[in-house]
């Protein structure tokens, strides 16, 4: 049960980390929209990192049950 | 190029001819047919030794199981047994190589007496010995297939940069902005202009093997099927092959940012330096679950909203479960092409950080 209750808490995490990444991402590119490509893959690299931490703890979830 | 369609024409021919029509005498072993979504769909993302294709009930109420068997490679006792997996008769019946015995148990391969009993210990784990297993499974043909796709799409575009440059044809011009994509905005962003054809085949080659692999697997009939980049063994290779490259090919200040961190003082030093180290195992890490999770949360998704008519049994669910079937499926081949993406890029980055000596600030 604390599992559900830690891969919850994971997904909140997660998705608060990849909406904020997605938020500053879209504001800097309707400000320069002329490096719209390397901010896409600046946002890109830092979701990735976020899901990553994501995937760890969910991996550690399943380890500990 | 008329020449490898023919062969992959062949090799289907090959494949379906063989088709095993294995009939069940006995009855199901779920108890009065009741349908467990676990089971189906543990099964249908998990490696097997054969590569079904459908099953149903004949006229006479009988279960039939159509499947390709392909060949079982087994090691044991320094001897090698080779037999098809239509021996094992989709694991009801014991195959006797010498003086071992075999059978399978959830599709994995393990050595019994005569009468086939397997061992389960308290926890439902079987505690007979496994034969070191290298069969083709369904995995493994699965990839074969996918190397045989990007054979026929690549060699035909690459025999036209051959001799004098003119127009994109054929193949070449589908290929062409791809190849171009990850080349620009991929590898030469990332690694630089300097070093970027050394890594350039590395990088195009896992970009396209797995996006090749991730549309396979959304393939729902025989195919595909497979989940083969959802398979953490697949992803684990392809993984250790950038944490290889990443670190046979670093340079001085790649290791020197690890170990000795420029313009820190001493004991913050004896912090960074285990943060530092066990990141090196921890990127190619995620890398090989970021893929592995993605794809095979996608399929399980999938096949759970498939068994939605069957656990509710009603037809009246079936708008509903094919609707959102259809919805998923188009977002699985964006996260297919996605993953795909972000597994060159991180590869490239993390390269790219180790192979160049100065950092462009």
């Amino acid at each position: 049960m604390y599992t559900a209750v830690g891969l919850g808490l994971i997904v909140i995490g997660a998705g608060l980390g990849i909406g904020l990444v997605g938020k500053g991402a879209m504001e800097a590119m309707g400000r320069q929209p002329e490096v719209l490509s390397k901010i896409q893959t600046a946002m890109i690299i830092a979701a990735a990192l976020v899901e990553g931490v994501a995937l760890f703890a969910i991996v550690l979830a399943w380890l500990v049950s | 190029m008329q020449r490898f369609y023919t062969i992959i024409l062949l090799l289907a021919f090959i494949l379906t001819s063989f088709a095993a029509y294995a009939e069940n005498e006995g009855e199901k072993k779920n108890k009065e047919g009741d349908f467990d979504p676990l089971e189906m769909i543990m099964h249908h993302i998990s490696d097997s030794h054969n590569w079904h294709i459908v099953s149903f009930k004949n006229k006479e109420g009988k279960d039939v199981d159509i499947a390709i068997p392909l060949p079982v490679i087994l090691i044991h006792d320094g001897s090698v047994h080779i037999f098809m997996s239509s021996d094992f008769h989709h694991g009801e019946a014991v195959v006797q190589k010498g003086d071992q015995y075999f059978k399978l148990y959830h599709d994995k391969v393990y050595l019994t007496d005569a009468s086939g009993k397997i061992n389960l210990n308290s926890e439902g784990v079987p505690e007979n010995a496994k034969p070191f297993d290298l069969s083709i499974t369904r995995n493994v043909a699965s990839m074969w297939m996918s190397v045989l796709i990007m054979l026929a799409l690549f060699i035909p575009a690459a025999r036209k940069y051959r001799g004098k440059p003119s127009m994109p044809t054929g193949m070449q011009s589908l290929m062409e902005p791809i190849i171009l994509f990850v080349r620009d905005d991929i590898v030469i962003e990332q690694i630089g202009e300097k070093k970027a054809d050394r890594f350039m085949p590395y990088i195009m080659t896992i970009f396209f093997f797995i996006w090749i692999n991730n549309l396979i697997g959304m393939v729902p009939i025989f195919p595909g099927g497979s989940n083969v980049s959802g398979n953490i063994a697949f992803t684990g290779i392809l993984a250790v092959f950038t944490f290889l490259l990443t670190n046979v090919f670093g340079t001085k200040s790649y290791w020197k940012d690890i170990f000795a961190t420029p313009g820190v003082p001493i004991p913050v030093r004896a912090i960074l330096i285990p943060i530092e180290f066990v990141s090196i195992f921890t990127k190619p890490f995620a890398l090989m679950v970021r893929l592995f999770a993605n794809i095979t949360a996608g399929h399980i998704v999938l096949l759970s909203l498939t068994s939605l008519i069957f656990v509710l049994k009603t037809i009246y669910i079936s708008p509903v479960s094919i609707g959102m079937s259809l919805f998923m499926d188009m977002l699985e081949l964006l996260v297919g092409l996605l993953q795909a993406y972000i597994f060159a890029l991180l590869s490239a980055l993390f390269i790219g950080m180790a192979v160049n000596d100065e950092e462009e600030h």
